[in-house]
């Protein structure tokens, strides 16, 4: 690129400015390749429309949305995480086992295991910038790690795969209320963590785009070394994303065990590639530097609407895996496809 | 620039950075050896040397990536050992990389306040001062000479030397005492060179002492004070811009003898048998 072309070409972006920032935005190419999939599944599936039907959408697409927020805030700055499935049934492992085993408060289990699952989340980030190792291992480790301990823990403490059911335990009522309750607006019927993951959503966007925090997680996962150079503390913002990851991981636990009272010991795993899926889809670029919370929360509605409308169109739920890789590389190419023209027209 | 020249004994005159003796060792890999050089306010000392001669070693020295393993480091006068960037930040010295400078994909105004944004608001609500960020990143590049209508545009987006211009402006704007700038003109055309030189010279005007890192000799002899040659990781001359002429620079920067060699080889090798490939 020679001196000349380049002054050329940054005249006409000053022009274009405008309508580029419109089409620029990370999460455009996921809300057209959503409006897409609510589209085909109205078409498709009757009782897709029905209000119920959308609360049971909106529902599916929290318990992967509640997870993709922080894996998306991760890969926008410049890493993986691969632990975050079995994290989640560990944070619920942890929280149920403590309290039925100490005969405690089940909100003694929840405070427990919240400092038990930040201190994961610290030790994948704290792994990360001391071996400068790429995340993709370190927590391919802590995945591998963390199912053995689950399923083992759990055996050596309950003799079975599932934990002790605390349903009937001290502060249990209440947990449950604030984890895995429902409330009814207008009618409709909807779960709580509806309300944690738009609440996650909206703090995730305000940290992001209006907070220092915000500036060094673009920056680190952009040019990290520039960003060092310039005096952002790169790796304490690599630990915070890790163990806001945990945080997270941790709300989504105390959900799965208070929406049963019993914990199978052997769930999560696979899960973290739905969370990657989401944040990818939309719009984090698998690089860094580049994405949005918004974007994800339209990924895992993406997830929602596929995996439920699958039900309600009443097909053969064999298929299911099928359908959902299928919906899912699909709306990922409408969304390269959309940035790439966003792109070209600038 | 008449006291360039003069012996450093009083006290009007200690240097804003004051390398003596310094070495630095990879290893058993020799980085750095022996290099002292002087950066005073209003001055730019040039730092000359080929690949490999020990360049980036010194920059990371004084930027405060690296340590030094002997000699003495002087900012002000007051020995020091920089633990990290942050640190040299916070003694007013600033470095301007040539590929590190910035975060192509982040906004203009997002990479000028990179690491020192501004807030307003407390606690929880505590958050980006945008329109300050906005205003000050457009007036500061105006001041620069640099009109930019949108400084939301990714600054992946402007160009090689824009690029260098805005850091260096982002430098001035943040009060560093000391300019550190690597090879800021290496990837430019000769037009693009000469605006980022000007900048240089008006960060010395406004009072800066620079540290110039290049291997160009023309570009250091437009602006330089000083200019220390680096070889092979050890001092091969430092001179006073009176006392040496662009010629004899040129020619000890590119070895002198070796430069000789080089020319007699070339004269007697044949004539390519065709053009290097498009």
């Amino acid at each position: 690129m020679t001196a000349g072309a380049a002054a050329t070409a940054d005249e006409r972006l000053l022009r274009q400015g405008r309508a580029r920032r419109l089409l620029g935005r990370p999460e455009l190419g996921a809300v057209v390749g959503a409006a897409a999939v609510f589209v085909f599944f109205s078409v498709v599936a009757e009782t897709f429309l029905q209000a119920s039907s959308l609360s049971t959408v909106m529902y599916a697409s929290s318990t992967i949305g509640i997870m993709a927020v922080p894996v998306a805030l991760l890969m926008i700055g410049g890493e993986f995480d691969l632990s975050t499935g079995v994290m989640v049934t560990s944070s619920a492992l942890v929280s149920s086992m403590f309290s039925y085993q100490m005969t405690a408060n089940v909100w003694v289990g929840v405070g427990v295991s919240l400092l038990v699952t930040l201190a994961i989340g610290f030790f994948n980030g704290f792994m990360l910038t001391r071996t400068k190792l790429p995340s993709f291992i370190i927590t391919l480790g802590t995945f591998l790690m963390l199912t053995g301990l689950n399923l083992g823990f759990t055996k050596l403490v309950s003799g079975t795969v599932s934990t002790k059911t605390i349903g009937d335990m001290e502060g249990f009522p209440s947990a449950r209320a604030v984890f895995a309750s429902h409330v009814t607006v207008g009618g409709v019927d909807l779960q709580v963590t509806i309300l944690w993951w738009l609440g996650l959503v909206a703090v995730a966007t305000w940290i992001l785009l209006r907070t220092r925090v915000g500036n060094w997680i673009f920056a680190v996962g952009g040019n990290a070394d520039a960003a060092r150079a310039v005096g952002v503390p790169v790796n304490r913002t690599k630990i915070g994303l890790y163990m806001a990851v945990a945080f997270c991981a941790w709300i989504s636990g105390q959900h799965l065990l208070m929406s049963y009272d019993v914990v199978q010991s052997g769930e999560g795993v696979g899960n973290e590639f739905l969370y990657i899926i989401a944040a990818v889809i939309g719009g984090c670029l698998m690089t860094g530097g580049y994405g949005s919370a918004i974007g994800s929360a339209v990924g895992a509605f993406i997830f929602g609407m596929t995996s439920k409308g699958i039900v309600y169109a009443q097909w053969n739920p064999d298929w299911f895996k099928f359908f959902l890789g299928a919906m899912l590389l699909l709306a990922t190419l409408l969304n390269a496809w959309v940035r790439k023209r966003a792109e070209a027209n600038s | 620039m008449t006291d360039a020249t003069t012996d450093v004994t009083t006290d009007a005159a200690v240097p804003l950075v004051e390398l003596d003796g310094v070495s630095k060792h990879y290893g058993n890999v020799r980085a750095l050896e022996g290099v002292s050089l002087e950066v005073h306010p209003g001055e730019i000392t040039c730092v000359l040397g080929d690949n490999g001669a020990g360049k980036s070693t010194l920059i990371k020295i004084v930027a405060g990536l690296h340590q030094h393993d002997a000699g003495t480091f002087r900012i002000e006068g007051d020995e020091v050992r920089l633990g990290s960037p942050r640190d040299a930040l916070n003694r007013g010295i600033a470095t301007v990389y040539q590929d590190l400078a910035v975060v192509s994909l982040m906004p203009v105004w997002r990479n000028f306040f990179l690491g020192s944004e501004p807030t307003k608001g407390a606690g929880p609500f505590k958050r980006l001062d945008v329109r300050t960020m906005r205003e000050t990143t457009h007036a500061a590049l105006l001041r620069m000479g640099i009109d930019l209508r949108d400084v939301d545009q990714p600054i992946g987006t402007l160009s090689g030397g824009e690029r260098q211009c805005v850091a260096i402006a982002r430098a001035v704007h943040f009060g560093a005492k000391v300019l550190v700038l690597d090879e800021p003109t290496a990837a430019l055309g000769v037009k693009q060179s000469g605006v980022v030189l000007k900048y240089v010279a008006a960060a010395r005007d406004a009072g800066l002492g620079v540290v110039l890192i290049t291997h160009n000799p023309h570009h250091a002899y437009l602006v330089g004070d000083r200019f220390v040659l680096l070889k092979r990781g050890a001092m091969a001359g430092s001179h006073a811009k009176a006392d040496i002429a662009l010629e004899e620079l040129t020619r000890q920067m590119a070895g002198g003898s070796e430069l000789e060699e080089l020319s007699h080889e070339l004269r007697r090798a044949p004539a390519p048998a065709d053009a290097p490939g498009d």
